[in-house]
């Protein structure tokens, strides 16, 4: 009998060479790669966003300094702005719910692959093409480099007599391109749940993080569209000679306002819905309780993302529109409020009663819990047309959102970093340095956002690269940037955790939480296909029913 | 939870069919902001040709709307097995298209160089061409996708079980049309 | 105490903005102590103490009469602050005109402020000049891109956007100067396009008038100033009315020494700064859309002595 040579079944596994494996995490289809990639991506520009703020608030730090020129600044609160939300935030969450969905529901992979891949290196393709606009955007006339225009881009400012050379050309098609990878996903993650889930899983067994997303990405389809129209048209005013937001022919500033806001804001909803997913598979968890009225969440869920279609022109209230059409947003936007306190109601009732366990994902899920809250209500406060003539594009603006998209999103993104991240790499992460973090983060997150409010009550607009001495707004600027040092120190905290713990962290196993959903059932990390055959559910915590067979979860729902 | 076989049957709505749907959610909104510029600048342009210059181009929609009909046919046919059938009406799918696609060259023809309507003309040329031409570039997308699966007709790949997925070109196919007949509507009865 | 803050109004809407503000404040307020009481009493209560028996707690899974509870309370406080909204958006910006209102137009430029009083037939530049105790309208246009009008004490902002005609009104109850700045980014000098605002006395805002409605002095000893101002190309952008001056893209400049600042609220009029002004405008405001003229040492020295003239 001939012997082949079978001496890899015995030899311990070689590592493929560097570039084999880099190729391969090129190639890839594999949801749970695409998941990393994105959010490597999305940390990575989180840092470059970062120093870009670092750079506005160094400039503002006192009245007429003389930091950076007004130009770059301009640049700076531009990019800063583009870059959080288009490639820092949408790719954190799209990277959570490509990993997260298909492991949630039983599948093996999303349900189209290859436009999986297809999305993530269009999004990061247009990243790199808007920073290139740093060095290659002087047209005809030597200006341009980076876009100026802030990262709405409000006509006519975006006309090329305004805006001559690339810059704005630059903020255009980058966003351009992301958006079709944002729709890309959307589309994929839609087809994924409706048509993949494991059998028993039904529409109302899916873990809520698997409902977020999918209401997420419903208002991504319904309102990255709008953007990617509008772009278009901005297009043809600038490269056709068209007329849609030109001025001196007839054309309205009013328009792109209203296209592009029917855009802007339902995408804070497509970034905080997922936040509000990882708030609701952590909290149940490390209260040791089910999450206290699933129904209800969900019908929340669906309400948000409905309502968040009607209330954009609040970010219209000083335009002009007529005292109808202001009221008519008022009531839109102070709806939207109601099924957003039913949520933190529920996730306090959660809480209410359970065994509460302090470990870092549930710190950054009480600390969210805490400044959602309050940006929920300057959110109701700039819902006041009258209130928002006042605060209106001013740094009580600013600061809301902000203490939305950090202080909210970006805390539960911590929160998810850190519960996930056994999974993911199969070690614990160190939880001492994550109690570093946190603490370095909170206390320069309030230092910063909190004070951030104060000039905005005091008439200070925002977009301004220096401002007048004697109007009482010079010491809390200047807080506003201390709290920066602070924020930097927990990221890098952060990131080295993540860094060492791959290298030296414990070996977590399958359920180092003891947790409820299908992700634990499988290894850490999980093998390629998942599942090694498709799981089959009956309740919403189906780890729940296998840990509690006397007690199992389909009795009660 | 178990990870034995469910015993009753377990099934859920097709994923082409669901990414395809979830695709013209996305360009409805796309065409719905075209078509409120449209109707928001009619009659408010400042100088030029007015929208009495544009004729309702009822032939080439009813060569559309026709095409709708032929790929219906040719997926049907294609479900029976019979890849004859399917490929006569296909290709009548793309000839019908393309007479649409020609015969807006044409129009668009006359109103540049008799009229004096561009894109950059006024408000009018600008949203006209920009609504029309949206529709007319999803048309020319889907010429040239049917013409890769009547390539791969010739060549004999396209065989019975492909229709599911024949069929969701053809899904596509039906949403341009109706696309155009919102097109239609707002530019030639309701803009006028 | 700031000159510019939203809770010191000395002017009708602001003072009825205000009102409505203490009241959103307040049930913002309330609703922050109990929930934030909530989360914090849950927390300490419910942690997982160290002689915990490892047991899970009992599994709530929810509740209809809690879930109504704190969905119908929530619509009740929307129902209270929309209304109270409500009637101040009606209030505000359906205000009726007055026996004794002023009209003023005002329009947005890249980075200054232009200010057109058609019933007393003149125009100027960067200071408004009101009169106290009377309700003033404000039209606003803009010649470019968007800008915002924003003097916190005597109002809330509204746009001013080309194509797209906006009206307010201030009715200020004090004299004094008002400080304010464009709250719409228009640019790169958006920041330093600021806002004064003189409230003034009849007597003082009817002087004000008739002296700003007067033609231009026309000083004899600086004609060679006036020589080299309608010679160059300062003509094509400002206007000194009574002389063929009549630009339109800068500001009026027929009353220029009656203002207090230059460079829209940036330094202070003084015959040093004006002259280094035209000599370099980027000097004081880089990105600001004055070229710098050009000039030779003595004809700056002469257009400064003859601009200084046109009080």
């Amino acid at each position: 009998m001939a012997t082949t040579d079978v001496g890899w079944i015995d030899a311990p596994a070689k590592r493929r060479p560097l570039v084999d494996r880099l190729h391969g995490w090129v190639t890839t289809v594999d949801h749970k790669r695409l998941g990393i990639l994105y959010v490597s991506y999305g940390l990575l520009f989180l840092v470059i966003g970062g120093i870009e703020a670092t750079i506005l608030r160094l400039q503002l730090v006192r009245p007429h300094n003389g930091f950076v020129s007004p130009q770059v600044f301009n640049q700076m609160f531009t990019m800063h702005g583009t870059t959080m939300i288009f490639f820092v935030a949408m790719p954190l969450v799209f990277g959570f719910a490509n990993y997260l969905v298909p492991l949630m529901i039983g599948a093996r992979d999303m349900a189209f692959p290859r436009l999986n891949a297809f999305s993530f290196w269009l999004t990061a393709f247009s990243g790199l093409f808007l920073y290139f606009s740093f060095v290659g955007g002087f047209g005809l006339y030597g200006a341009g480099t980076a876009p100026d225009v802030g990262w709405f881009a409000y006509a006519p400012l975006t006309s090329k007599t305004f805006s001559p050379g690339h810059s704005t050309d630059y903020w255009t098609l980058a966003l351009l391109v992301s958006g079709f990878g944002s729709i890309g996903t959307a589309v994929n993650i839609v087809a994924t749940v409706v048509s993949m889930r494991c059998p028993g899983m039904t529409l109302g067994k899916m873990p809520l993080l698997v409902w977020l997303n999918l209401v997420m990405a419903g208002l991504v389809i319904l309102a990255v569209s709008p953007l990617t129209a509008a772009q278009l048209m901005l297009l043809v005013d600038r490269y056709l000679g068209g007329h849609f937001f030109d001025t001196q022919a007839g054309g309205s500033a009013v328009l792109w306002m209203h296209f592009f806001w029917v855009f802007g804001h339902p995408e804070v909803y497509v970034l905080v819905l997922p936040a509000f997913a990882f708030a609701s598979e952590i909290i149940p968890v490390f209260s040791r309780k089910a999450m206290f009225g699933y129904p209800v969440m969900v019908a929340a869920t669906v309400a948000i993302g409905f309502i968040s279609m009607s209330v954009w022109a609040h970010h219209m209230f000083t335009v002009g529109m007529t005292s109808a059409g202001n009221t008519f947003f008022v009531l839109t936007t102070m709806a939207i409020a109601v099924p957003t306190g039913i949520k933190i109601f529920n996730w306090l009732a959660t809480m209410w009663g359970g065994k509460i366990y302090f470990k870092a994902p549930m710190l950054f899920c009480i600390a969210f819990l805490f400044q959602f809250l309050l940006a929920g209500l300057t959110g109701v406060m700039l819902s006041s047309a009258p209130f928002d003539w006042q605060l209106g594009n001013s740094y009580f603006v600013v600061a809301h959102f902000h203490y939305v998209i950090v202080g909210g999103i970006l805390f539960c993104i911590f929160a998810a970093f850190y519960y996930w991240y056994p999974k993911v790499t199969g070690r614990m992460y160190s939880e001492a340095l994550a109690r570093v973090h946190f603490v370095l983060f909170v206390i320069g997150f309030h230092l910063t956002f909190d004070s951030m409010h104060v000039p905005g009550l005091l008439g200070m607009p925002r977009r301004i690269y220096t401002y007048e001495p004697g109007r009482g707004w010079d010491t809390w600027n200047f807080v506003v940037t201390v709290g920066v040092a602070f924020q930097a120190v927990g990221v890098l905290a952060f990131v080295f955790n993540l860094v060492l713990s791959y290298v030296r962290g414990r070996p977590a196993g399958n359920d180092p939480w003891d947790a409820w959903t299908l992700e634990w059932s499988t290894t850490s990390p999980p093998p390629e296909y998942n599942f090694a055959s498709v799981p089959v559910v009956k309740s919403r915590r189906p780890l729940w029913d296998l840990k509690h067979p006397e007690d199992p979860d389909w009795k009660y729902e | 939870m178990s990870t034995a076989t469910a015993s009753a049957a377990w099934e859920l709505p097709s994923r082409g069919k669901v990414g395809m749907f979830s695709l013209f959610a996305s360009e409805a909104a796309i065409f719905v902001i075209f078509i409120v510029a449209y109707l928001f600048y009619a009659g408010k342009s400042i100088s030029g040709p007015t929208a009495s210059v544009l004729h309702a181009p009822v032939l080439l929609t009813v060569c559309l709307l026709a095409s709708s009909l032929t790929i219906h046919r040719a997926v049907a046919a294609l479900r029976r097995g019979d890849v004859g059938a399917f490929a006569g009406f296909w290709v009548a799918t793309i000839v019908l298209g393309a007479v649409f696609l020609g015969g807006t060259a044409l129009e668009w023809r006359h109103l540049i160089r008799e009229e004096g309507l561009t894109i950059r003309t006024n408000l009018l040329g600008t949203t006209y061409y920009s609504l029309v031409g949206l529709h007319a570039f999803h048309v020319t997308v889907g010429v040239l996708a049917m013409a890769t699966v009547a390539l791969l007709t010739a060549g004999g790949h396209v065989k019975r079980e492909h229709a599911a997925r024949v069929d969701l070109l053809s899904l596509y196919w039906h949403f341009v049309d109706v696309v155009w007949i919102a097109v239609f509507l707002v530019v030639y009865v309701a803009g006028r | 105490m700031s000159p510019t803050s939203i809770f010191a109004p000395l002017s009708t809407p602001a003072e009825s903005i205000f009102e409505l503000s203490v009241l959103v404040l307040a049930i913002a307020a309330a609703i922050f102590v109990v929930v934030a009481a909530l989360l914090a009493y849950s927390v300490v209560k419910f942690r997982k103490r160290r002689n915990d028996d490892g047991r899970e707690p009992a599994q709530v899974y929810g509740s209809l009469q809690v879930e109504l509870a704190w969905t119908i309370t929530p619509v009740i406080i929307v129902l209270v602050l929309f209304l109270a909204s409500a009637r101040v958006v009606f209030a505000v910006q359906d205000a009726p005109r007055t026996k004794d209102s002023l009209e003023v137009t005002v329009v947005g430029h890249q980075f200054w402020w232009e200010y057109r009083y058609p019933g007393q037939n003149f125009v100027t530049a960067n200071e408004l000049h009101v009169p106290v105790g009377t309700r003033t309208f404000l039209n606003l246009l803009s010649a470019d891109t968007d800008h915002s009008f924003w003097v916190p004490r005597l109002g809330g902002k509204t746009d001013l956007i080309p194509n797209h005609p906006n009206r307010m009104w201030i009715e200020p109850r004090e004299t004094g100067v008002f400080l304010g700045q464009c709250a719409q980014y228009c640019g790169t000098q958006h920041a330093k396009m600021l806002l004064r605002v003189y409230v003034d006395s009849r007597e003082d805002f009817d002087r004000w008038v008739r002296e700003q409605a007067a033609l231009a002095r026309n000083d004899a000893r600086v004609a060679e100033g006036r020589r080299v101002f309608e010679q160059t190309a300062c003509i094509n952008c400002h206007t000194v009315s009574g002389t063929p001056a009549n630009g339109r893209f800068g500001p009026d400049l027929t009353h220029l020494m009656s203002r207090e600042t230059l460079g829209a609220g940036l330094v202070s009029n003084t015959p040093d700064n004006l002259r280094a002004w035209i000599r370099r405008p980027d000097d004081f405001k880089p990105g600001s859309l004055m070229p710098p003229m050009g000039l030779g040492e003595s004809q700056l020295d002469a257009v400064t002595a003859y601009l200084a003239t046109l009080q």
